[in-house]
């Protein structure tokens, strides 16, 4: 206890010395200027870690500026974070899953970069999902960073021996579930080869595979104003209630009510997934000689969308390098970042007007993910993190309540759910 | 006393302390000051500071504002912290009598100097010398479902058929975790006990058993009250460490399923790190220290 007491305190200690300390600087030490070439530093957290070296690599070979990149493991990013910043220890630069971005500017974390933005001859055609979560009453802090969509993935070989069509992947969650099912009764007997899969212990694996449903349907899951919860009501319900008869049918997989998240999108590369949910972002990280088809996430009966995950990056409101720092953002925005760095990985670009590129052109289904950009959305709320990632949050409660439990209660955990968005 | 008063005495006599007493005291101040600095820089100024957050809004970057009581107040409507209390306690009472149970057991078996019990007494203390976390990760590796050893294992010499849920239930989420803090520290336990069984002097044994004292006799009536003072320390330590579980449960159950062991530690660091609450975090913080402080006056002074 003393330890972690100390912690806190310490936190607090630094607060409190570094701001005695450094009464000269306030916010005008943002705009100094770098005499001669300057290191910025960089923290971005593991899940999106190949595409921030990617850049930073890139960066670094050609120019005189350098950033030095610091990966941090995706679970513990959050708390690094808020314990850098109460010690005002933040580096100059830091990327941040999107849907933390709102909580983040709102305590001041992020530099105002609306002037520096204005200035980019292509800035109406940044990431749209992203651009609005970064701005708050009128202002910009942030750029889009990486772009992690969800959509649906197919073994076309499982397809195959299962007796269904390899290149027709499924166009409603009705006929997902029924994929699945045929998929799960013909090769699941000998309890590898599953139908599908989900993790059904992990809120931000619920909200990035389910929601897209939702959304394809007209449905909402939130208001605007990411205050009051919708997700106690058709179409989310209609969502759960598929998703559970896939469940109870075992076409799921044994573990998919314990998995937590690390491993979630583990079973699809191994080949033992018929068609399921998952990152755009691991097309790119598939085995070589796996036939994978990929189609987008529809509602019950029929449309599309997706959730337009992933991270933003902006300046720290702390740092003392703020010009080399934006030079540093305002780079890998370019179409020699964005086409020879992203794109040549199959990464999906941060700005809609280069989605059709040399390299996304070979292969369709980097073509229809770029698409989907403009389609999908991401949930605007400024309690996103503690209401629906955190594991003792009130969504994972619902969310297993209308999975695995009692389905009856799902008014009165919505209501909790409210709550929480409203601390 | 005695000193004290004589020191007095002189010090009435002579108006002064003499130079020798005087450099005495500033070599005593000097000889103290790195411990008294370190305890200050570390304990009692992070402890004020605390104590100060609790009272404020405190927000990751800009000033605090200042709201007593709001913080304390509000701990009364969080449930989650509630729930963690009882739990916390829960998971204390069962891992302290099953930890000194099984300390005791092995501390007892591996007591007398035998051939080959050195052996023995180092595999019982290995695990100690695994960090919590990666025991914790390890658990968690060996009883995953989907790729853990354990499973295949239990199947393959018929005990079980199905794939046992290690963490998929509240109830076998708790003793999984138990069975963690078991493997991870009897043998810890099991050395304190050790070092309080062989300071029981061999003679009081032998007059026992010439006193025709059996076994059972022996265990209750010299080596259990003999070793009350080891066993009031082991005691302490552990319900101390339960009180402040973190790892185990952060780690290897991550508060789950469905919150069921989420420990008080874990809702402190959830409040600062997770909800940006500094405040409300500090708050919690203080009562479970003003908790464990008056729960560790009491056991002392039951146990001494």
């Amino acid at each position: 206890m003393r330890r972690r007491l100390a912690g806190i305190a310490i936190l607090g200690l630094l607060a409190l010395t570094s701001a005695a300390c450094g009464g000269g600087g306030g916010a005008g030490s943002s705009a100094e200027p770098a005499a001669g070439p300057a290191t910025i530093t960089m923290w971005t957290r593991a899940a999106t870690q190949a595409q921030s070296e990617r850049l930073v690599k890139a960066y670094n070979s050609s120019h005189k500026n350098q950033v030095k990149l610091t990966v941090i493991p995706t679970d513990n990013y959050q708390p690094r974070i808020a314990a850098a910043a109460g010690a005002k220890q933040l580096p100059d630069v830091f990327a941040a899953d999107v849907i933390f971005v709102p909580n983040y500017t709102a305590q001041g974390l992020f530099l105002d970069i609306t002037d520096r933005i204005a200035a980019l001859p292509f800035k109406d055609k940044l990431a749209p999902s992203h651009m609005k979560l970064g701005t708050m009453d009128g202002r910009r802090y942030t750029l889009p960073h990486t772009l992690d969509l969800s959509v649906w993935f197919w073994n076309k070989d499982l397809y195959q021996k299962a007796g269904l069509d390899p290149e027709k992947g499924p166009k409603t969650l009705k006929e997902f579930a029924q994929q699945a099912t045929t998929i799960q009764d013909k090769l699941g007997k000998d309890g590898k080869v599953h139908g599908t899969f989900f993790g059904g212990n992990c809120g931000g694996c619920y909200v990035f595979t389910f929601w897209p449903s939702v959304w394809a349907a007209g449905g909402q899951v939130m208001n605007p104003e990411g205050t009051t919860s919708l997700n106690d009501r058709p179409p989310m319900t209609e969502v759960f209630t598929i998703w559970r008869e896939l469940y109870d049918k075992k076409a799921t997989g044994p573990t998919a009510k314990e998995e937590q998240g690390p491993t979630w999108t583990g079973f699809f590369p191994k080949g033992e997934i018929g068609v399921m949910p998952m990152p755009s972002t691991t097309l790119g990280l598939m085995p070589k000689d796996m036939k994978i088809g990929v189609t987008p996430i529809a509602g019950p009966d029929g449309g599309e969308s997706t959730f337009v995950g992933g991270d933003s990056i902006g300046i720290s409101s702390t740092t003392k390098n703020a010009d080399a720092a934006w030079d540093f953002l305002s780079w890998t925005m370019s179409e020699d970042a964005q086409v020879e760095v992203m794109a040549k990985n199959k990464d999906v670009l941060a700005r809609t007007d280069l989605a059709g590129n040399k390299y996304s052109a070979e292969d369709p289904r980097v073509v229809l993910i770029n698409s989907l950009v403009a389609k999908g959305q991401t949930p605007f709320a400024p309690r996103f993190g503690q209401t629906f990632n955190d594991p003792q949050g009130p969504w994972l409660r619902l969310a297993r309540e209308a999975m695995f439990g009692d389905a009856s209660k799902l008014p009165q955990l919505n209501a909790e759910i409210t709550k929480s968005l409203q601390q | 006393m005695t000193l004290t008063l004589t020191r007095a005495g002189r010090r009435a006599a002579h108006g002064a302390p003499p130079a020798r007493w005087r450099g005495k005291k500033v070599q005593g101040w000097l000889y103290a000051a790195p411990t008294a600095v370190i305890v200050g820089v570390l304990f009692v100024v992070p402890l004020v500071l605390v104590v100060w957050m609790s009272l404020n809004r405190w927000p990751l970057l800009g000033p605090a504002h200042f709201n007593a009581p709001d913080n304390y107040a509000r701990i009364a409507d969080n449930p989650l912290f509630l729930d963690a209390v009882l739990f916390t306690l829960k998971y204390t009472a069962i891992t302290t009598v099953l930890l000194s149970s099984v300390a005791l057991g092995l501390a007892l078996l591996v007591q007398e100097r035998r051939p080959g019990v050195g052996f023995f007494r180092t595999a019982f203390f290995l695990p100690g010398a695994v960090g919590f976390a990666a025991a914790a990760l390890l658990f968690y590796g060996m009883l995953n479902n989907d790729f853990g050893p354990v499973d295949p294992m239990l199947r393959a010499l018929g005990i079980t058929h199905e794939p046992v849920k290690w963490i998929g239930t509240p109830n076998m989420a708790l003793f999984s975790t138990i069975a963690l803090v078991l493997w991870r520290f009897a043998g810890f336990n099991m050395l304190i006990l050790l070092t309080g069984l062989q300071a029981i002097p061999v003679e009081v044994y032998e007059a026992a058993r010439s006193d025709g004292a059996g076994r059972r006799q022996i265990f209750t009536r010299i080596t259990l009250p003999l070793l009350r003072p080891t066993l009031a320390l082991m005691l302490i330590l552990s319900v101390t460490g339960s009180l402040l579980a973190f790892d185990q449960f952060f780690i290897f159950t991550n508060g789950g399923p469905d919150n069921s062991t989420v420990s008080m530690v874990m809702v402190v660091y959830r409040d600062a790190f997770f909800r940006f609450d500094l405040g409300g975090a500090a708050a919690l913080s203080v009562v479970l220290l003003v908790g464990l402080v008056g729960l560790n006056a009491l056991m002392m002074r039951r146990l001494r």
